[in-house]
């Protein structure tokens, strides 16, 4: 067993293992943190809640020594701690799992976990101690990875183990994890919290931040709000509810926007036994039979890495099939081109908003009209209109509620659901026929996540088919007209929403159950 | 055939051993610089400065080895100013390393008449004689070419393995390898991203400026303006073609200055049929060919050109 080397006193009256007192931050204008004072207390699991840019990962940023807080101060263990200071953090025995891994992709996963903890003037590194300590933590917490293994070759699920590693290996005692849940499948998450459980057992304190409430209520002991930089709750868990959480983080009741039926529109999306390989001829999609129509959201659940990638990249423009038909608003498709499908009326919310939905370093009003940037209503021979996108971008942000942005802020900037709402304003202003949205409402608070819904439905209103692919069932079940599992590359005949039911629908994520085997399998009566 | 006739006088392979050494310790610390994620483009000034410090050092009565240490520490200085302003400030890499090698040519002219107004013909020092190994250059044939050199030569040979021991097997090249993949995970950790970034493009500055040196104390004799001539430049595309590594860089050095030792010696042996600037061009074209053949697998550092500001994000 790994050694436990501090054993703070426990039970009521105890020290706390973290005192933040009167943090403050400010980037220019914006106050991210406001006077924030807090406790974390010996072995407890406390939750940090708060909408997208409520200035969580600031806080955490601060703890952890990457930003200096302009005002207040931090003590671990009853020492102040060196602000500014990621090495002093790591002494006093804190660890952080970053929003965003902070891991080198063409190194190892031993190399990731060892780097900083050899003086770096030793002549040489002792790799066998390290391989033989890493294995005992990995055994000790369930935390399995291979230490030889390239991180880009690693799921984002191991990636994650890979960086509570770093910090176990570090010994931490103080765990943070800034939305560690944010981008695994279910399983994953229900290992994660295994995990969590053990290492709080051992004394371990735990900063946890999500934005799924039950996720919160089932793990964490105590939860604080920051709403716009302020706290303003600090509660038990046990005196809580879902409800008066997600009022104290938003400020009101947030209303779940309602799916009404409506009378199906058009086909406007078909895919006929389509295969699609990888360069080494494994089938990424194995025949797959799919039909969308106008007016309809159609729910792809389904554990990620089961073709979803390969589906997105399809209707993107980003691959052909190899085989099968494929045809939109009943046009076969016949090229590779990302531009004829915006053409052919695709609208697509990608999956990755950092790395394909947004160009972080150009303004907010340049994002939105990325994809329009060529059109006679932006450009003039081949002059950009500065005015017009001033003023599309002003009238975006005010319709879509993009806060915290003005038509000139960097988009990196944002905070990541109001990036999100850049890309749907940019993709919904097109009036598209065909949406694909993947994973639409990742890492998007409560309030946020039901704007998003709510855009799409209006989308649907106005005759859009919507392809929503998501990890989250609560989501699809609440959102989606009809659903299917994408499992292996295979797709199971869509069921109305009604019909569904989440024992079935688990089943087959995990391979149990019909897939479609022949054409005209697709679940529409007609 | 006359081209055979070349690859088997001994005279070719020394001169390629000879031409190699320069691109070695250039294309050495170019790769240091660039697994840091820094591109460093003062190599080309850099060298001329080394070259012209440590000729001076010598020509004002000091020592050999001194001299190279002297040109080492210059470099690192040229090193450091282009640290402060692409880590520290942040700046654009590509402007500042032009900057750098304009900065640092144009010193190294101006220092060198400063010093030796009058003369028109470069004076003369007495250069590093080659070093016979004992023993091993008394191996028939192989012996004379590779262990009879200067002793800049075998630095440079034996510093492939030290680079690549240094990168792959310490715990400081292991910080190196990932503040040029991700600088973020290095100061997650507890080290500092510039004070490393620093240090590396320092050190990749020194082995470049001991590159220049090599040609002003050990090939020739004199400094003369434009000597460096576009080595520097070769180096940034070998670091390419090897992949950021020194394994490969001392491969793609030896093959370089095998077309440069080959070019020379066709050029006087086929007279006046093919235009002598087409030999001129032949290195610089085959090199290009063979950078688009190797360099399409290059997994190049992630954060090469990135730079890194603490607090933002
Ligand atoms: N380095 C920075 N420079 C400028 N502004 C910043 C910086 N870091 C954060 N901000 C701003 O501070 C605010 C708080 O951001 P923070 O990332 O802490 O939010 P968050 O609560 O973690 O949100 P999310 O749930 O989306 O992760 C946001 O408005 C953001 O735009
Ligand atoms: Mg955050």
């Amino acid at each position: 067993m790994p050694e436990v080397k501090d054993t703070a006193p426990q039970g009521a009256g105890a020290q706390p293992v973290l005192r933040l007192s009167g943090i403050t931050k400010r980037f220019g204008g914006l106050t991210a943190n406001d006077a924030i004072s807090l406790d974390l207390k010996s072995g407890e699991i406390l939750a940090l809640l708060g909408e997208n840019g409520a200035g969580k990962t600031t806080l955490m940023s601060i703890l952890f020594g990457h930003y200096v807080a302009d005002e207040g101060h931090i003590e671990a263990f009853g020492k102040r701690l060196s602000a500014g200071s990621p090495k002093a953090a790591i002494a006093a025995g804190i660890g952080m799992v970053h929003q965003h891994f902070t891991l080198g992709e063409n190194l190892t996963v031993l190399d990731n976990i060892v780097l900083g903890t050899e003086p770096l003037l030793a002549p040489r590194r002792n790799t066998a101690k390290a391989r033989r300590r890493i294995a005992e933590l990995a055994e000790h917490f369930g935390l399995s990875v291979d230490p030889k293994r390239l991180v880009r070759d690693l799921s984002v699920g191991e990636r994650q183990r890979v960086e509570i590693l770093k910090a176990l290996y570090r010994g931490a005692r103080v765990l943070i994890l800034d939305e560690p849940t944010a981008v695994l499948a279910p399983q994953e998450v229900e290992t994660l919290f295994t995990t969590l459980k053990t290492m709080v057992a051992e004394g371990l304190s735990i900063i946890f931040i999500s934005h799924k409430l039950n996720e919160v209520m089932a793990v964490a002991d105590r939860v604080a709000v920051l709403r716009l930089g302020k706290l303003v709750g600090d509660f038990p868990i046990a005196e809580t509810s879902k409800e008066a959480l997600a009022e104290a983080m938003v400020g009101h009741a947030i209303e779940m926007p309602e799916r009404k039926p409506q009378p199906l529109g058009p086909v406007v999306l078909q895919l006929a036994g389509v295969t699609l390989r990888n360069e080494q001829g494994k089938a990424l999609l194995d025949e797959l039979h799919l039909l969308l129509c106008g007016r309809e959201i159609l729910g792809i659940a389904g554990v990620s890495g089961n073709g979803q990638g390969a589906l997105a990249a399809l209707i993107s423009g980003l691959a052909l099939p190899d085989e099968g038909a494929f045809e939109i608003l009943g046009q076969p498709v016949k090229e590779t081109s990302p531009l004829a499908m915006q053409e052919h009326g695709v609208g697509r919310i990608p999956e990755d908003r950092h790395a394909t939905g947004v160009i972080g370093d150009l303004s907010v009003e340049e994002n939105l009209i990325l994809e329009a940037a060529g059109s006679p209503r932006f450009c003039n021979l081949g002059f950009l209109k500065g005015g017009v996108i001033r003023r599309n971008a002003r009238e975006k942000i005010e319709r879509f509620d993009i806060r915290g942005a003005d038509p000139t802020t960097t988009t990196r900037a944002l905070s990541g659901g109001n990036m999100q709402k850049v890309i749907l304003a940019r993709v919904l202003s097109e009036q598209p026929k065909v949406i694909l949205a993947n994973q639409p409402t990742r890492g998007l608070d409560v309030g946020a996540a039901a704007k998003v819904q709510e855009l799409l439905f209006e989308a649907r209103a106005e005759g859009a088919g919507i392809l929503l692919i998501s990890e989250d069932l609560e989501e699809l079940l609440q959102v989606s007209d009809r659903i299917a599992v994408l499992y292996q590359g295979r797709l199971s005949t869509p069921v109305a929403v009604e019909e569904a039911d989440l024992k079935t629908l688990g089943l087959l994520m995990s391979g149990h159950g019909e897939f479609q085997r022949q054409k005209g399998a697709h679940g529409h009566a007609a | 055939m006359e081209l055979l006739d070349i690859f088997i006088t001994l005279g070719f392979w020394g001169a390629l051993v000879r031409m190699a050494t320069p691109l070695i310790f250039g294309t050495l610390g170019e790769l240091i610089c660039e697994r840091a994620g820094v591109l460093n483009l003062g190599i080309e000034g850099i060298m001329t400065m080394g070259a012209m410090v440590a000729w001076m050092w010598v020509y004002q009565g000091g020592d050999l080895w001194t001299a190279v240490l002297v040109a080492a520490a210059c470099g690192a200085l040229f090193g450091l100013l282009h640290a402060v302003f692409s880590v520290y400030l942040g700046l654009s890499q590509h402007v500042t390393g032009i900057g750098i090698t304009l900065l640092a040519a144009s010193l190294s002219y101006f220092v060198f008449r400063m010093l030796l107004p009058d003369v028109t013909t470069p004076p003369k020092i007495e250069p590093f004689k080659p070093f016979a190994i004992p023993g091993l250059s008394e191996i028939p044939y192989i012996g004379e070419v590779l262990f009879t050199q200067s002793p800049l030569t075998y630095l440079a040979f034996i510093l492939v393995p030290i680079v690549g021991y240094g990168l792959y097997r310490t715990p400081l090249g292991l910080a190196v390898r990932m503040v040029g993949e991700n600088p973020m995970a290095v100061e997650a950790q507890g080290i500092d991203v510039h004070r490393l970034r620093t240090c590396a493009v320092m050190l990749g500055s020194a082995f470049m400026a001991v590159g220049g040196a090599f040609l002003t104390i050990s090939v020739f004799d004199a400094f003369y303006i434009g000597m460096i001539n576009g080595r520097g430049w070769i180096c940034i595309a070998l670091v390419i073609f090897a992949s950021w590594r020194p394994g490969k860089a001392l491969a793609g050095a030896l093959l370089f200055a095998a077309f440069e030792a080959l070019q020379i010696r066709v050029q006087q042996a086929s007279s006046a049929v093919i235009p002598y600037q087409f030999f001129l061009m032949m290195p610089y074209i085959l090199s290009i060919l063979a950078m688009i053949v190797m360099s399409r697998r290059a997994a190049y550092p992630k954060a090469l050109l990135v730079p890194f500001r603490k607090g933002e994000r």
